[in-house]
This record gives C-alpha cells, sequence and structure tokens, in this order.
C-alpha cells in the first residue's frame, strides 16, 4: 500500500498519455458533435422536406442504436466489406462520439432556436432582415445561451463515453486505470485514483463551460459579466455555477432595471 | 377626406383570414390615402391587429389582395388566378413599411444603437457611419442619446418603446404600423412614449395605421377612426365626430365601455 | 454458408435467436436498474432538501461524483471490488446507482415545480411535515417526473452494452461471441445496432406522447 504513490509517480507518463488521449477524444467528439448539431438541427427545422425527412432519421437513427454499438460496429464492421473502411481507433472513437451525442446536440440547438421568443422572428421580419441574416445575428445570439446548459450535459456525457476507447486499443485514461491495477496489484487505490481523474477532467471542463454560459448570457443582456462572476467571494461562486446544473435561461422579456 | 385621383398608400380588397374555424377578417375593403393617420378600434379578436400583421406579412392572408401604393404586395392575380408574390418582391415592398410592436421585441443581443442600425446598414446597404449619424438624430428624437451604448435589457419599458419606434423609423418608412404600443407599460410611462408619437405624427408626412386603447391619443394624432366587429368595419368617420357622437349601435357600447 | 459476400442473410438468421436471449437479459437490466434509480433518485432528492448541511454536502459531493464519472469504470470497478456476487447483480446495481443520480435531479424540478402555495396550503392546515410530502407535495410532483423516467430508461437501455466490459451476456456481448466464433462481425452487430432502434423508437416516441398529454 505504502508504496502506491510511488508507482503512481513511475506511472507519470502513461498517466499523462491517458489524459492527453481522452481529451482528443473529448474535444475531438465535442467539434465534430457541434457541427453535426447544427447542421442536423438547421435541417430539421428547414422548410423542404428534403432537408427535414433525412435529418431526422440521421438523428433518430443515431439516438436509437447505442453509442457502444456505434463504436464496435465502426471499428470491427467498418474495414470489412462492403465498406473497406479502416479508421485510425482516435478518429473511430471521435467520429462515433462525435456523431452519437451530435444528434442529440441536434436536438438541443432544434428546441433552443425554436424557443427564442416570436416576438424576435416577427420584428426581425418587420425590419425585413432575410432569413439567413435573421437566423445569425438575431435567433442564434439567443438560442445559443440557452443552449449551453444542456451543451454542458453532452459534453460530460461525452467524456464519460470516450472511456470505450480502451476498448479500440487505445490508451485513454481508462486504460491506465488497468495499468495502474496491474502494477500496484491494488484494485481499490487504482479505481479510485482513476474515477478521480475523471471526476477531474469532467469539472474543469463544467468549469470552462459554465464561463462561456455566462459570456453568452450577458451578451444577451441576461447576467452579469464573467469578470464580475469571478469578482465575487469564491464560495458562492463555486456553488452556484458549477455543482448546480444552471437553473433554465429566463427569458428576458421585461428588464426594467430603472425607470423614465 | 375629399377623394382624390393620388393612388392610396394602402389598399385592401376583399381580404379574408382565418385560423383554422375563426373567421378574423370577412371580404375587407378598404384603402388608407399617403399621409392618412388612421386608428382602428373594437373590442379585441375583431381583426385590428391582424391587419397590422397582415401588412408585415407576418400573416398571409387566405383571400383577397393586398397593395401598397397601387402595387400587389403579398398575392397578384394572374391568369385570372390569386398567386403568391415571390419573396424576393415582397421584400421590396416590406422595407417602405416600419411596426412598433406591443412587447417593443428589441434584440437583446445588441446594443441600443445596434439595434437601430442593423436593418438600415444591412438591408438598405446605407454606410455605416451615415447610419450611426442618422440613428443618434432618432435617439436624440426620442429623448434617449444617453442610453446610445446601453443594453436593451438595462432600459425601462418606456425607453425600450422609444428605441423601437426609433428603430422603425431608421428605416425611413412610408407606412408605420403601431401594435398597441402602450398596452404593456407601466400606466406612468405610457405619457413619455405617446408624446414621441404626437411629435412624429406633427413632423413627419408617414402614412400611420394605429391599434390602441389611447382614445385620448387616437383623438389628437388620428384623422380617420374606424370601428371594427367581427372582422368587418361597421363605422368609419373622423374622431372627433366618432368619439363624441358614434352613430353604430355597438360602436356606442364599445366607446362607453373604455372611455 | 459463403463467406465471401459482404452481408449473409444466414448469418443475419443464426444470431437473431442468440440476440433475442441477450435482449431479455438487456431488459431486465434495465428494468432493475431503473426500478432501484427511481427508488434511490427520490430518496436522494428528499435527503437534500432536508436543509440539513451535515447531511446534503456529502450527498452532493457523492452524486456529483458518481455522475460525472463513466459508467464502463463504474462497472469494472464495482465487479472487481465485489467478486463474491454475479455480474448481472452488479451490473444492475450500478446501472441504478448511476441513474438514480440523473433521477435525483428530475424529483428534485418535480417538487420545484409544485406550486409554493401548495405547501403554504399544508402549513395553514397544520398538517405534519411528513403528511406534507407523502399526500400534498410527492403525488404532485412524481405526475411532473414521469416523462423524464421514461427519457431515462430509455437511455439505460442502450447504455446496458456496457454490461459487456464485466461479462454479462447482454445483446451486445451475444453479438460479440458470434462475431468471434464465426469472424462475421457484420451482421451479428448490425442486428444489434437495429434490435436496439427496434425497441427505443417505439418506446421514445411513447415517451413524448406521455410529456405532450402531461403538459
Amino acid at each position: 500500500m505504502s508504496d502506491n504513490p510511488q508507482i503512481l509517480a513511475e506511472l507519470l507518463p502513461q498517466l499523462g498519455e491517458g489524459i492527453l488521449v481522452t481529451l482528443e477524444l473529448t474535444v475531438g467528439g465535442a467539434l465534430l458533435a457541434l457541427v453535426v448539431a447544427f447542421t442536423l438541427g438547421l435541417a430539421s427545422r428547414a422548410r423542404t422536406r428534403w432537408a427535414r425527412v433525412p435529418s431526422r432519421i440521421v438523428v433518430e437513427f443515431f439516438r436509437g442504436t447505442s453509442l457502444v454499438v456505434q463504436i464496435f460496429w465502426m471499428y470491427y464492421v467498418l474495414p470489412l466489406p462492403p465498406f473497406y473502411v479502416e479508421l485510425d481507433p482516435l478518429a473511430c472513437g471521435i467520429v462515433a462520439l462525435g456523431l452519437n451525442y451530435g444528434a442529440y446536440a441536434s436536438e438541443v440547438v432544434r428546441g433552443s432556436i425554436n424557443s427564442v421568443p416570436r416576438g424576435q422572428w416577427e420584428a426581425a421580419t418587420a425590419l425585413d432582415l432575410g432569413p439567413v441574416h435573421r437566423l445569425r445575428r438575431v435567433i442564434m445570439p439567443q438560442a445559443w445561451p440557452l443552449m449551453m446548459p444542456m451543451f454542458t450535459n453532452l459534453l460530460i456525457q461525452l467524456v464519460k463515453g470516450s472511456a470505450l476507447a480502451a476498448y479500440i486499443s487505445l490508451h485513454d485514461l481508462n486504460f491506465f486505470i488497468g495499468e495502474l491495477r496491474q502494477r500496484s496489484s491494488e484494485t481499490v487505490f487504482s479505481y479510485t485514483v482513476g474515477l478521480l481523474l475523471y471526476f477531474a477532467v469532467a469539472y474543469l471542463l463544467t468549469l470552462v463551460m459554465n464561463a462561456i454560459e455566462v459570456r453568452a448570457k450577458h451578451r444577451i443582456g441576461a447576467g452579469p459579466s464573467l469578470r464580475e462572476v469571478l469578482r465575487l467571494a469564491p464560495p458562492a461562486s463555486a456553488t452556484a455555477a458549477s455543482v448546480a446544473p444552471p437553473p433554465a435561461a429566463v427569458p428576458a422579456a421585461k428588464g426594467g432595471a430603472q425607470d423614465d | 377626406m375629399p377623394e382624390t385621383a393620388t393612388t392610396p398608400a394602402i389598399q385592401f380588397q376583399g381580404v379574408g383570414k382565418r385560423f383554422g374555424d375563426n373567421v378574423v377578417l370577412d371580404g375587407l375593403d378598404f384603402s388608407v390615402a399617403a399621409g392618412d393617420r388612421v386608428t382602428l378600434i373594437g373590442p379585441s379578436g375583431s381583426g385590428k391587429t391582424t391587419i397590422l400583421r397582415l401588412l408585415m406579412t407576418l400573416e398571409e392572408a387566405n383571400d383577397g389582395l393586398i397593395l401598397v401604393d397601387g402595387q400587389p404586395y403579398t398575392h397578384e392575380i394572374r391568369g385570372g388566378k390569386r398567386v403568391a408574390i415571390p419573396e424576393k418582391r415582397r421584400s421590396l415592398v416590406r422595407r417602405r413599411v416600419g411596426m412598433v410592436f406591443q412587447q417593443f421585441n428589441l434584440f437583446p443581443n445588441m446594443t441600443v444603437l445596434e439595434n437601430i442600425i442593423e436593418a438600415p446598414i444591412h438591408v438598405l446597404g446605407v454606410p455605416r457611419a451615415e447610419a450611426v449619424a442618422t440613428a443618434e438624430d432618432l435617439l436624440d428624437k426620442v429623448g434617449l442619446a444617453d442610453k446610445r451604448d446601453a443594453r436593451t435589457t438595462q432600459l425601462s419599458g418606456g425607453q425600450q418603446q422609444r428605441v423601437a419606434i426609433a428603430r422603425a423609423l431608421a428605416m425611413e418608412p412610408e407606412i408605420l404600423l403601431l401594435d398597441e404600443v402602450t398596452s404593456a407599460l407601466d400606466p406612468e410611462l405610457v405619457a413619455d412614449v405617446l408624446a414621441v408619437l404626437r411629435n412624429i405624427a406633427e413632423t413627419t408626412d408617414i402614412t400611420m395605421l394605429i391599434v390602441t386603447h389611447e382614445m385620448q391619443f387616437a383623438r389628437e394624432v388620428s384623422n380617420r377612426v374606424l370601428m371594427f366587429d367581427g372582422g368587418k368595419i361597421i363605422e368609419e368617420a373622423h374622431p372627433e365626430e366618432i368619439f363624441t357622437s358614434p352613430k353604430n349601435e355597438r360602436t356606442q357600447e364599445f366607446l362607453r365601455a373604455v372611455l | 454458408m459463403t463467406e465471401t459476400e459482404a452481408w449473409s442473410w444466414d448469418h443475419a438468421a443464426a444470431v437473431l435467436p442468440a440476440l433475442v436471449d441477450g435482449l431479455w437479459i438487456t431488459v431486465l437490466a434495465t428494468v432493475v436498474g431503473m426500478v432501484i434509480a427511481a427508488v434511490l433518485g427520490l430518496f436522494v432528492a428528499v435527503v437534500r432538501r432536508s436543509g440539513l448541511r451535515v447531511v446534503t454536502v456529502p450527498v452532493a459531493v457523492l452524486v456529483e461524483f458518481v455522475r460525472s464519472t463513466p459508467l464502463l469504470v463504474q462497472l469494472v470497478f464495482a465487479n472487481l471490488v465485489f467478486t463474491q456476487f454475479p455480474s448481472l447483480a452488479i451490473g444492475c446495481v450500478v446501472l441504478g446507482v448511476h441513474y438514480a443520480t440523473y433521477m435525483s435531479e428530475v424529483y428534485r424540478a418535480g417538487i420545484d415545480a409544485v406550486p409554493r402555495g401548495q405547501w403554504e396550503a399544508a402549513v395553514a392546515l397544520d398538517l405534519p411535515r411528513r403528511r406534507t410530502w407523502t399526500a400534498v407535495v410527492l403525488p404532485q410532483a412524481i405526475r411532473n417526473t414521469l416523462p423524464g423516467l421514461g427519457n431515462y430508461a430509455i437511455s439505460m437501455f442502450k447504455e446496458t452494452p456496457f454490461l459487456f466490459a464485466i461479462g454479462v451476456v447482454e445483446m451486445y456481448t451475444a453479438a460479440q461471441q458470434y462475431g468471434g466464433n464465426n469472424f462475421r462481425y457484420i451482421e451479428a452487430i448490425t442486428m444489434v445496432g437495429l434490435l436496439f432502434l427496434l425497441v427505443s423508437y417505439p418506446t421514445s416516441l411513447l415517451v413524448r406522447r406521455l410529456e405532450n398529454r402531461l403538459a
């Protein structure tokens, strides 16, 4: 038991590699998911059936078939005939995570765009802003902060899903836990360390996402700026901003802070 | 109003609008001359707001034609059939029509100034410096020059509505639609907004279509009042006339209730 | 069975019985796991409402910890530590505990959605605290939580393949075994995916209908 810290120290390079691979999967998967989410989310709101129906099918397909099945399908089946697509394991993990969580996130995109108040669409029309301009300059900046809390949840789910990578020959954090257990012969120690590391990664990502959310909200005139939040007493901001999921954004209907 | 030979600014020709089984407008005909200030009154659900929303293409009429400056706007008759006009052509007419909403609908992701210059720059192609100068003039006119860089969410309802008026005016509309612009305001904030509108009425020749519950304001600003009931115009007169001696029984009833 | 063709219906048919057996294990794990999640989640939600910081803070930390670490790692960990129990039982419990952390949030939202006036009326009637919870708040809160429960059940169903890591022969493991024994992965793994879709999509439509009816 007493040489556990020493073993951990010896395995530091492997630990570094493990965290790096997990982060690569997370960031790569999240970026792909973001692209997928906006593509499918916008397409599923399109007026033409030719965009709407296929995007709905793709979304339901990737939500309905399990992530585990998808990742192994890409790993075991895709290199076979008739596909002959041999993906590098890292690419395989990123593509599977990106498509799966992108499908979930596309529903967030769609829902958030739909919850921007109707008056905003109407005011944009009244000013004769075209559909693309309206979406880009008026609707998206308001839908974006609504998406953030759900995106944060999905990102943590994605980190957790990335642990599958160890089973497609990647040396990620999950793989490192096994290595540590082998070297130390201590199951409880190894897994406690491993889970704490995952927790640290998730916590860090949550903090980053919360900062992005605060900024996004501030830019639409809801809530304090990031600088103001960081200046608050640490305990208050730590519990309010990170542990509890942020409350659903309140639409800024009547903001009357001061009178005429 | 004496009949003139000039083309009316707005013409409704047999316009019908239904929401499901609910008939809101039924074969409505009326026209508004350029420079007219027309107030639409009537019980809620009588179709007043729908008229404004049709003129802003926020709703689509089920039948009839709407003409602006004599040009078909949303639909036209081609080969004896009523066909929808494509969005590109609608847009050219729509940019001459402005609207102020009950709920202000300012864009919260933009500052006050950005709200006002957005459409002039990106729709009309006005150079930025020029758009900013116009916006500053307008802010001055609505008494909010000092709020230029404020967030819209930091403003009171009355201030927001005055910005919304400035935003609509920045497009230099020929027609301005005012949809219950004081209904969402606290009573003490109404006066400032009405003062701004009165000033616009006095200093410009914009055609105005007004839906309001402020009868005193309607009386001062408009030169024509249309009383709506059940999707039809049941009485039409000069404000002095309709407010002092309404002829129609429904009008009398309605005015007794709101005055 | 020719091994040259890309897709063999023979293999697809041959793997099916094993997959159906696996499906029952999958459904069993989901049902047991969800019962644990529903009960434990409610318990956690009520405890977190107690306002006693000595209790709420550790519970909050624990919930956050379980929720933000991989289910897959938790499964393997529990399976290595509790060797005396069958893997399926461990799988059900870990799934249940993991999802209890999600469910506790669903309950919390459901409880928060009960109007303040209901609590105030209970106080005005001098109802005991216990009675307030069981007769006034929870019956209303639980109605609000049904769609959440349904959605998480579907989500858990799709996460049961993680049990492959502890040797439970659910659907995916069954396919993996068939693939390994016959060197035919394409039919086995594709069929599993389709079976998941076949069960989860109609179920999600049902939950959506429930959501619309309760909304």
